[in-house]
């Protein structure tokens, strides 16, 4: 007998029962959870050591579609809940999915400190330049000029560029990449998950139904076409040198790549010390 | 010096103590944030801790430790931290986290007084309503109150035993005096230390339903690597943690949370009476104004007033019907606080229509005995 349904690839990864997801016709999200998935296929990665982590947002709702040990903390701290689990369990791979505003605004502080210590931790953040939970708000990567709900004229506040601040704040390693750079970011991600220390990818993922609309970004395969026309992959190049100006250009690449001591593994070190001292 | 439980008699501080209980309990994790007077119970996790095969980590502010005391939970170490009222503030948010996700944790706060800063190196009371109320929407949680150096570290001990058997944080409310007090304590052969671990699930991972209570309330806890792959949120979540905007889901969840504790408050409820029986002046205190307490109770005895202590073990779930019972039998209630009355409304609403004098003090000073034994007196006149 032939089998009447085949079934996904990537189902064993997934949770297929929460299928469908929420997010958006259009939104560049579903592309990242499907890289992050095909990465951990490919890597055939153990998913009893797999947590993932987020925070809240539509990105944030990543966590929910992977089949690992999965949670869903509140808005901002993932990265420190994510700690907690790496420093209690170092066995364990930690991966942190979020949204720009969820890391950078309200979690900024615990995004530093964490790259600061070095803790293994890979941290993805969908940067689709506002609040698209809450219905598309100004946020810390929001350019110059875009419109949101709260910046009605036009934003009047300097953007973060993200990647730039995780390579300052000490991470080992950091790219940027967009969700139509899918081979590269899936390449990108299994690079963070091998990575011992505190790895960043900045993913630049539409958000058509928001800041999209507010801005007549058209829809999201408009905004698709605009961002393999603006982005320009330069490797190598450190990431404060690494344009992110949304409709002019967006450099692209990996740009970080350091080997530094990893904090979970001197803690672990001078326990086994203490224990037998 | 690498002993999980430092058996013996030593000579030393509430914070100590309260370290060395934690310890004694199994607790593996610990982060937090300075403050005084709660930074001595760090300083001491920083030094034992890894002697014991735990990891101490220092926040950068107090909404991280506590959301990392959440993860160490569910990674499966129990995990602890300890504050002062302006990072207890800061706490309320994962504590709500830690209250959604059933996440077993222990939560010191070394109290001090007043609105914000305050007086940082003064003790306190303050955040004796806020332990109980201080996240939002609806939840119970099981507060403990030692009142000696001796019992902090029992109560430390309870208490992460408390949170273990319910799934739940559980707090010890140690006053700023005791925290920095020294006074003699015995620590018992670790064999002779009840210890409580959490439940964990007989199913398969195929089986297994998060959040799916048994009999007791309680659903088994799986951590996170046993290979369960489970999914655990804030948002309100059915048994398999799965998010759900339904009516049916948050009435059964929201109701359960709290149940969970309404329905044992006899097993989790604990206070100590003396003089209680046949007394008409009852004094309620909890912490270090209780120990003045017990010496004006024994001096009005002593003068033929049927005075008689009720002190608080666990301040929440509060004894309401204890009290309720004894409110017949009473003439006059005297409530001690060293802060501008909180408790007090509890005891008031116990004991109705029994009058309640209340008794406040704020900064740093206890009651005295005397102050005591006059409010008793005045009230047997
Ligand atoms: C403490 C707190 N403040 C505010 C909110 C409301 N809120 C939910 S999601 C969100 C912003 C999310 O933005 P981002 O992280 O960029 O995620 P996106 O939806 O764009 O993927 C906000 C402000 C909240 N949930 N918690
Ligand atoms: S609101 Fe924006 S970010 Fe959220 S799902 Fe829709 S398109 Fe995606
Ligand atoms: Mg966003």
């Amino acid at each position: 007998m032939t089998r009447a349904i085949e079934e996904h690839p990537l189902t064993g990864y997934l949770r297929i029962d929460r299928v469908p997801h929420i997010w958006c016709e259009g939104c560049g999200l579903g592309i990242l959870l499907n890289s992050f998935v095909q990465a951990l296929k490919d890597l055939e990665f153990d998913m009893d050591k797999l947590v993932v982590v987020s925070g809240i947002g539509c990105t944030g709702r990543a966590s929910g579609y992977i089949k690992s040990d999965a949670y869903h903390t509140t808005h901002g701290r993932a990265i420190a809940f994510a700690t907690g689990v790496k420093v209690a369990n170092p066995d364990l791979k930690v991966v942190v999915i979020s949204g720009d505003g969820d890391l950078f605004a309200i979690g900024g502080n615990h995004f530093i400190h964490a790259a600061r210590r070095n803790i293994d931790m890979l941290v993805i953040c969908a940067n689709n330049f506002n609040y698209g939970m809450t219905g598309g708000q100004l946020g810390p990567t929001t350019p110059i000029g875009s419109r949101t709900q709260t910046s009605p004229y036009g934003n009047i506040e300097q953007p973060f560029n993200l990647s730039a601040l995780a390579a300052c704040s000490g991470a080992v390693y950091v790219s940027r990449w967009t969700t139509l750079h899918v081979r590269r970011l899936t390449e990108s991600i299994k690079k963070g998950i091998h990575k011992k220390g505190f790895s960043f990818i900045e993913v630049i993922a539409p958000c058509s139904t928001v800041y999209g609309r507010y801005n007549r970004l058209g829809d999201g395969l408009d905004m698709m076409n605009d961002l393999k026309e603006i982005s320009v992959i330069k490797h190598g190049i450190y990431p404060t040198e690494a344009t992110i100006e949304p409709g002019k250009e967006i450099v692209v690449g990996d740009f970080v790549d350091i080997e530094k001591p990893e904090y979970s593994d001197m803690v672990q070190a001078f326990i086994k010390e203490q224990m037998e001292g | 010096m690498s002993r999980k439980v430092l058996t013996g008699s030593y000579f030393v501080h509430g914070d100590w103590a309260c370290a060395e209980g934690a310890l004694a309990a199994g607790c593996k994790f610990y982060a937090a944030y300075p403050i005084t007077p709660a930074s001595e119970i760090a300083e001491r996790m920083a030094v034992r801790l890894p002697q014991v095969g735990g990891a101490f980590i220092q926040f950068e502010d107090e909404l991280g430790a506590m959301a990392a005391v959440v993860g160490a939970s569910y990674a499966g170490k129990k995990a602890m931290t300890a504050t002062s009222g302006p990072g207890f503030s800061l706490m309320q948010e994962n504590i709500g986290l830690a209250i959604m996700t059933e996440a077993p944790c222990v939560v010191v706060d070394v109290m001090r007084g007043a609105p914000s800063t305050g007086q940082p190196t003064k003790a306190g009371q303050g955040e004796m309503m806020q332990v109980r109320w201080g996240s939002h929407g609806d939840y119970e949680i099981i507060s403990l109150v030692p009142s000696s150096v001796q019992e902090t570290f029992d109560l430390t001990v309870e208490a992460f035993n408390r949170s273990e058997r319910y799934r739940i944080p559980t707090f010890v409310m140690v006053d700023g005096i005791l925290g920095h007090m020294y006074e003699r304590i015995e620590i018992p052969e670790p064999e002779e230390i009840d210890i409580v671990n959490r439940k964990k699930p007989t199913q398969t991972p195929e089986e297994y339903l998060p959040f799916k209570a048994d009999e007791d309330l309680i659903p088994p806890m799986a951590n996170f690597g046993d290979g369960y792959h489970f999914y655990s949120t804030g948002l309100t979540h059915d048994e398999r943690g799965y998010p759900d905007m339904s009516i049916e889901v948050q009435d059964k969840l929201i109701r359960r949370l709290s149940d969970k504790i309404r329905r044992n408050e006899e097993k989790i409820i604990r206070i100590e009476e003396v003089d209680v029986e046949d007394a008409e002046i009852l004094v309620v205190a909890y912490g270090i104004p209780s120990r003045s307490a017990l010496k004006a109770v024994e001096q009005a005895r002593a003068e033929g007033i049927r005075a008689g202590l009720l002190r608080l073990i666990t301040a929440w779930p509060f004894p309401t019907r204890i009290l309720e019972d004894l409110s017949s039998q009473l003439d006059a209630v005297i409530m001690l606080e060293m802060n501008y009355g909180q408790l007090v409304r509890e005891v008031e609403r116990a004991v109705k229509p029994t009058p309640v004098t209340f008794l406040p003090k704020l900064g740093e000073e206890p009651h005295k005995p005397d102050e005591i034994l006059t409010a008793i007196r005045r009230c047997s006149g």
